[in-house]
């Protein structure tokens, strides 16, 4: 059996991720600091999440077809987003960003704001209030966050599908084999995937009750005191 | 050290306008809940803009809206205390405290080091905020606000949370603790029995106002407001109307008091502290009522006796008598099963305007 698709799905879902984890916690920390708009830019930057994964696509392919300025600046620099591995990260990190920036922004507005009002009185500079204060206390929401958002985007296909089409060894992801397999009448195929897809989403989802059975375990031993 | 603070900040329907000035000393900003204490200590602090004003510390100017100059709260020296301590989580007692200090690494550690033994914190140094109790919490919030050397520091309601008896024992440490620092000390509480032992001179606040500023002694002896009264703990207060140079009419107790004072010409209230008046069997002796008795409560070491004036038909929340008395006293004029009379002694009525 042709593996590809399995290391293209963990590549792009791993590169979404990375992408997701910087944009998400920036935006958190963008959208909590404005004073106008909030719920306008909130609405936008959640909205990849509640809107049909075909819909998603089909504006991604609007933004960066061949016919669209943006699609043009990057022609110049010999980047090709549709049909290619590109496009297919970028629908992963966009389909999988809202679960990142959610969950961040929550753990953000639950921090206790007397901390941060504090550390201000006592000299200390915003760079390392949000470095070495709030980004440390908020790890946990971090990890849960990028365990979801790595979940969504390995099992990402309808804005795939729109954006990087359904190239074998190219664009074809595990999520698209399986519709390939069935679309081809190829059971055992389908089967196949069917199967190391349930095991690693599984998989991610056990380690992600470990992790936080872990932080109870820890929190509960502090306390204990 | 001295502290100005003259700002104006209206928030909806709540306009905070406050100004004092405090010396080196520890002033108690004295007022109910959602008066504007903490808002005050905000401002002061940087964490909130007041909408115009001035806030001066010695010479530094922090705050001056006609100048433009707003300094972040970085920059103002002003340690604040707050109710939860706010400790960083993530960082042990020693990172805590360092966590101010503004050193080399080197002469970091040696400061922090000498600190926590001088504030007997050792063998804390390793811990979390999570893993202290509530009173090794505080010292080490106290401990990190001095290491950052502030040229005022602001403690708000700092025993809220505790019961009494953790409280009064933190309330002690705190004072010896704060007994080394110079400069002023702003205490904001609601509590009128903390704010008296704590503090040097006393700030009313009610509804956003400054009331009175006072010494101590003289706020509790003599509050010349309605507020103030309240405040220090005064449960019977009546309208009053000025009858002569030395005679009020009190409205809601329906009677006429003699006063020892000279009644200002503004007096819109007489008080009387509840464990002030006097009993009497006498009939006609000056500024007394003949009560009924409304309502016996028990308290461990007194009673509480609800009166109203007998020969009255006046009936709202103020014409009722708070009369707070020994047990022993109170079981023997309760056995003796004649008329109450209370004497308002002219020396003790509190004249408000």
């Amino acid at each position: 059996m042709d593996l590809s698709p399995l290391y293209i799905s963990l590549k792009v879902a791993f590169i979404a991720t990375i992408i997701t984890i910087f944009t998400g916690i920036a935006a958190a920390r963008y959208v909590l600091k404005i004073r106008r708009f909030k719920g306008l830019i909130d609405g936008a930057l959640t909205l990849p999440m509640v809107l049909p994964p075909t819909v998603v696509g089909f504006f991604l392919l609007v933004i960066f077809g061949k016919n669209s300025v943006l699609g043009k600046v990057l022609m110049q620099f010999n980047i090709t987003v549709v049909f290619s591995l590109v496009g297919a990260v970028i629908a992963s990190a966009i389909v999988s960003f809202p679960l990142m920036y959610r969950t961040v922004r929550g753990a953000f507005e639950q921090f206790d704001t007397n901390i941060i009002y504090a550390a201000r009185t006592l000299g200390i500079s915003e760079f390392k209030i949000f470095w070495g204060i709030i980004i440390p206390n908020v790890i946990p929401s971090i990890i849960a966050g990028t365990v979801l958002s790595f979940a969504r985007a390995l099992g990402e296909f309808g804005a795939t599908i729109m954006l990087a089409g359904n190239i074998p060894g190219r664009t074809q992801t595990m999520a698209i084999a399986v519709y390939t397999a069935v679309q081809a009448g190829d059971r055992a195929k389908a089967y196949n995937w069917v199967m190391i897809i349930c095991a690693m989403s599984f998989a991610s989802i056990i380690l992600m009750n470990f992790w936080n059975n872990l932080q109870y375990k820890k929190s509960a031993k502090r306390s204990d005191f | 050290m001295s502290l100005y603070v003259d700002i104006k900040k209206v928030l909806g329907e709540f306009t905070l306008n406050v100004k004092f000035t405090a010396q080196e000393e520890v002033m108690a900003i004295l007022g109910a809940s959602g008066c504007g204490k903490s808002m005050t200590l905000k401002c002061i602090a940087g964490i909130e803009t007041p909408d115009e004003g001035k806030i001066v510390v010695g010479d530094r100017v922090l705050f001056d809206s006609e100048k433009n100059i707003d300094l972040s709260p970085q920059k103002r020296k002003v340690g604040y205390l707050f109710q939860n301590y706010a400790l960083f989580p993530n960082m042990t007692v020693e990172e805590n405290i360092g966590s101010g200090v503004n050193l080399p690494k080197k002469e970091r550690f040696r400061v922090v080091k000498e600190k926590i033994k001088a504030f007997y914190l050792e063998g804390l140094e390793k811990k979390r905020p999570s893993q202290l109790s509530g009173g090794q919490q505080q010292r080490v919030a106290l401990t990190r606000i001095l290491v950052s050397e502030p040229e005022i520091i602001m403690l708000d309601e700092p025993f809220c949370a505790l019961d009494s008896y953790l409280k009064w024992q933190l309330e002690q440490e705190l004072m010896d603790l704060l007994s080394a620092f110079k400069g002023t000390v702003l205490f904001v509480s609601h509590n009128r029995n903390e704010v008296y032992r704590f503090s040097d001179t006393i700030a009313v606040v009610s509804d956003g106002k400054i009331d009175a500023v006072s010494k101590k002694e003289t706020l509790f002896k003599n509050p010349q407001t309605f507020a103030a009264a309240l405040l220090t703990g005064c449960k019977n207060i009546s309208r009053a109307q000025k009858l002569t140079e030395h005679t009020l009419n009190a409205i809601d107790w329906d009677m006429i008091l003699y006063s020892s004072r000279i009644i200002p010409e503004d007096i819109k209230h007489v008080g009387m502290r509840a464990h002030y008046f006097k009993y009497t069997e006498n009939v006609d002796s000056q500024n007394t009522m003949t009560c009924d008795v409304t309502k016996v409560i028990e308290n461990p070491f007194s009673y509480i006796i609800m009166l109203k004036n007998k020969n009255s038909t006046v009936g709202n929340g103020f014409s009722k008598i708070r009369w707070e008395v020994d047990k022993d006293a109170w079981k023997a004029i309760s056995q003796k099963n004649i008329p109450l009379r209370l004497i308002f002694q002219e020396d003790d009525l509190l004249l408000l305007s």
